[in-house]
């Protein structure tokens, strides 16, 4: 429990301290993006890489949270912070109400039933024009700000996003080591299991998929606000795909495994740059041989490459 | 071994200085376009151009004895993507402007980036939004959808047709059409009697052609870019749809003649002027500027240049005028962009004013008919 702590205090203090060789250059937007992403990969994660329930609908959530706080603090000129507020409680309610009748389906019907879940989110955004701007998207989303201190600048947001993310860990860290994160391991092992063994299955899955959609609505709001405009591209099956992406090669079922994978396929594309017109062959090169050779994700992955490169140290520990 | 290495560390640094007093540095300008994913039929042409233009203008001895520097990144079309590279252009490649994004959706989201910077901005994207209202340093080359829709207006006022049908792709060019289609309409006493949608991927538009069909519509305006009014054009023609088909300047290129086959005869468009160059009359102000573009364009990549390219062309050019009357810091390039007066480019003749960051007219647009797979000027 102790090494924990240790390992969440380090994490910590690296969030704390990375923008500082960067000095306000472009890369501390990226890792803006970075913890907007491993706030959702989290979400998905506790639902996929604990419970064992996959979604494809993700995107979903993200959108309604941005489009949400986005409408609410443009048209109707709501406080950005009740926005969010609001926004989250009605998405989870919407996740919760869902969440009984799709989360009956297994394996390839609920991908099937989330996947559709997002694509009609994403219609509902390019169509309804009075309301989301539609396909040429919503502009004119304030600042978050609290007091005097407005959310303006590239650091600012950073973090801010990352406190938010921080918290997300932090909570997401007790859970899973609680009896309720015992009980969605037992239903990813064995749903008929855990039920003999006395875990309301259905209603803890539809409990950490609410969860989840909470999370990502918070996402989204927190996106709406550093962007300032929102378009349903960025909200499209293409994000949800990725996002899967990000937990598969970080780690299923690890909560900072989410965070890596979401730095990793943030950061990767920016690195590749430098490839130019390839850059989209290498990184596809790069996404195979770490599902070949790490398929526990990185959490896993790089310690066991620590361990063969140094064998002699491995051993005398 | 010591000695050696010194000695060569001062060589090199001896060169260094050396070349840098030659040559003043680089004017950096960056550019941002969707040369993949869906909007690449823009950004390819749009890059090509850019770096053509760019090459040329530094082969001809650069602006005022300074080479130009172009920083392309491809933003693929998806919003976050393009404000981390407007970002990255601005913070880490110093760039004095930015060409560029491609389409309205990523112009949108840079433009507070852009405007934060102080960074002037001349976007290659159509929608109206982008202009209006004005941002101090955002401008753009493309034709408002407004003209476009005026033009067609102003064609079925003087044939007394007053009943339309239209169908409009339900995406950021096909919505923005949609909303000037509707707010024109009265202004050219033009009623609509059907207004339907398509999505971008959608094979079969027989459905919304025979709810037209049904109608008491004179004429059909269908609003999208290729393969979409394509099909249209197919389907229509299947149906046998007697009315007069209109299509917006988002087909205006040969791709959308291959496309639509034999369907493509007799459909109307208003399109920019570099479609029917040769055409134009020798008083035309553009004429000198469209030749030398598609002859430029032919030269080095065996194709027609297009009037996406052209937005990029103009970009440049409008990009090249403004240093060399304003200097090379950001706000100087601004201040001379928005003073740009009667420039004859690909697009239009341009005329910037703080009030107007477009700059462009109606006669920006030029109406043309499908004859025998090639254009002609509907008179």
């Amino acid at each position: 429990m102790k090494s924990d702590k240790l390992k969440f205090l380090a994490f910590c203090l690296v969030v704390l301290l990375a923008p500082l060789p960067l000095a306000g250059g472009y890369l501390t937007n990226v890792l803006i993006f970075v913890g907007i992403n491993g706030v959702l990969a989290l979400g998905l994660n506790l639902l996929l890489g604990y419970a064992g329930q996959i979604s494809l609908g993700q995107a979903a959530f993200f959108g309604l949270g941005a489009y949400g706080s986005g409408v609410l603090t443009t048209t109707y000129a709501m406080n950005p912070w009740l926005a969010m507020a609001v926004v989250a409680v009605c998405v989870a309610a919407f996740a919760f109400a869902l969440g009984f009748p799709v989360l009956r389906l297994k394996g390839h019907y609920l991908a099937m039933a989330t996947l559709g879940v997002g694509v009609i989110a994403n219609i509902a955004f390019n169509e309804t024009v009075d309301l989301t701007g539609g396909p040429s998207g919503l502009s004119g989303i304030p600042n978050l700000s609290i007091g005097g201190l407005i959310f303006d600048t590239d650091l600012k947001n950073y973090y801010l996003v990352w406190s938010f993310a921080l918290v997300m860990i932090f909570l997401s860290l007790n859970l899973v080591n609680s009896r309720f994160g015992r009980g969605l391991r037992a239903i990813h092992d064995s749903e008929v299991a855990a039920r003999v063994m006395g875990v309301n299955a259905r209603l803890m899955k539809v409990q950490v998929f609410t969860l989840s959609a909470f999370i990502s609505a918070i996402a989204g709001s927190l996106y709406c606000h550093v962007m300032t405009f929102i378009s349903p591209t960025s909200f499209s099956f293409h994000v949800s795909v990725e996002l899967l992406t990000m937990i598969v090669i970080g780690g299923l079922g690890s909560v900072y495994g989410s965070i890596l994978g979401a730095l990793l396929l943030t950061l990767l594309p920016e690195m590749l740059r430098t490839f130019h017109d390839y850059d989209i062959v290498v990184y596809g090169m790069l996404l195979i041989s770490m599902t070949i050779y790490m398929p526990g994700g990185l959490v896993a992955g790089i310690p066991a490459l620590f361990r063969r490169l140094l064998p002699a140290r491995g051993s005398n520990a | 071994m010591k000695k050696l290495i010194s000695t060569a560390f001062a060589a090199f640094s001896l060169f260094c200085l050396s070349t840098a007093a030659l040559a003043a540095p680089p004017i950096k300008i960056g550019a941002l376009f969707a040369v993949t994913g869906p909007a690449s039929f823009l950004g390819e042409p749009e890059r090509n151009t850019a770096q053509m233009v760019v090459d040329e203008i530094n082969k001809a001895g650069g602006v005022k004895g300074r080479k130009l520097e172009l920083i392309v990144y491809d933003t693929g079309g998806d919003a976050t993507k393009a404000v981390q590279l407007a970002n990255k252009l601005i913070k880490n490649d110093n760039v004095v402007a930015i060409i560029g994004p491609s389409t309205t959706g990523d112009t949108m989201a840079v433009a507070p980036v852009a405007d934060k910077a102080g960074i002037p901005l001349v976007s290659c994207a159509a929608g109206s939004k982008i202009t209006d209202p004005v941002r101090k340093n955002v401008f753009k080359t493309a034709q408002n959808d407004a003209l476009a829709v005026a033009r067609i207006y102003e064609q079925l006022k003087k044939e007394k047709k007053s009943k339309v049908a239209i169908l409009s792709v339900s995406d950021g060019f096909g919505s923005s059409g949609r909303e000037q289609l509707k707010a024109q309409a009265a202004a050219y006493g033009i009623q609509i009697v059907s207004d339907d949608t398509f999505g971008p991927k959608d094979t079969d538009m027989t459905a919304q052609l025979t709810k037209i069909r049904g109608s008491h519509a004179q004429a059909v305006i269908c609003w999208g870019t290729n393969p979409g009014p394509a099909v249209v054009a197919r389907n229509a023609k299947q149906l046998g749809l007697a009315i007069p088909l209109y299509m917006s300047h988002g087909v205006s290129s040969k791709k959308f003649i291959e496309l639509a086959g034999d369907a493509a005869e007799g459909i109307r468009l208003p399109s920019g002027k570099v479609l029917v160059a040769d055409l134009l009359p020798k008083n035309d102000k553009q004429k000198a500027s469209l030749l030398a573009f598609i002859k430029d364009y032919q030269s080095h990549f065996k194709a027609e240049g297009d009037h996406f390219g052209g937005h990029a062309w103009d970009a440049v050019m409008l990009l090249k005028g403004a240093i060399e009357k304003g200097g090379d810091t950001p706000a100087g390039i601004r201040n001379a962009l928005e003073s740009t007066r009667n420039f004859a480019g690909i697009g239009g003749v341009f005329n910037y004013s703080a009030k107007d960051h477009a700059g462009l007219t109606k006669d920006a647009f030029t109406l043309v008919e499908i004859k025998k797979k090639d254009w002609v000027l509907v008179k």
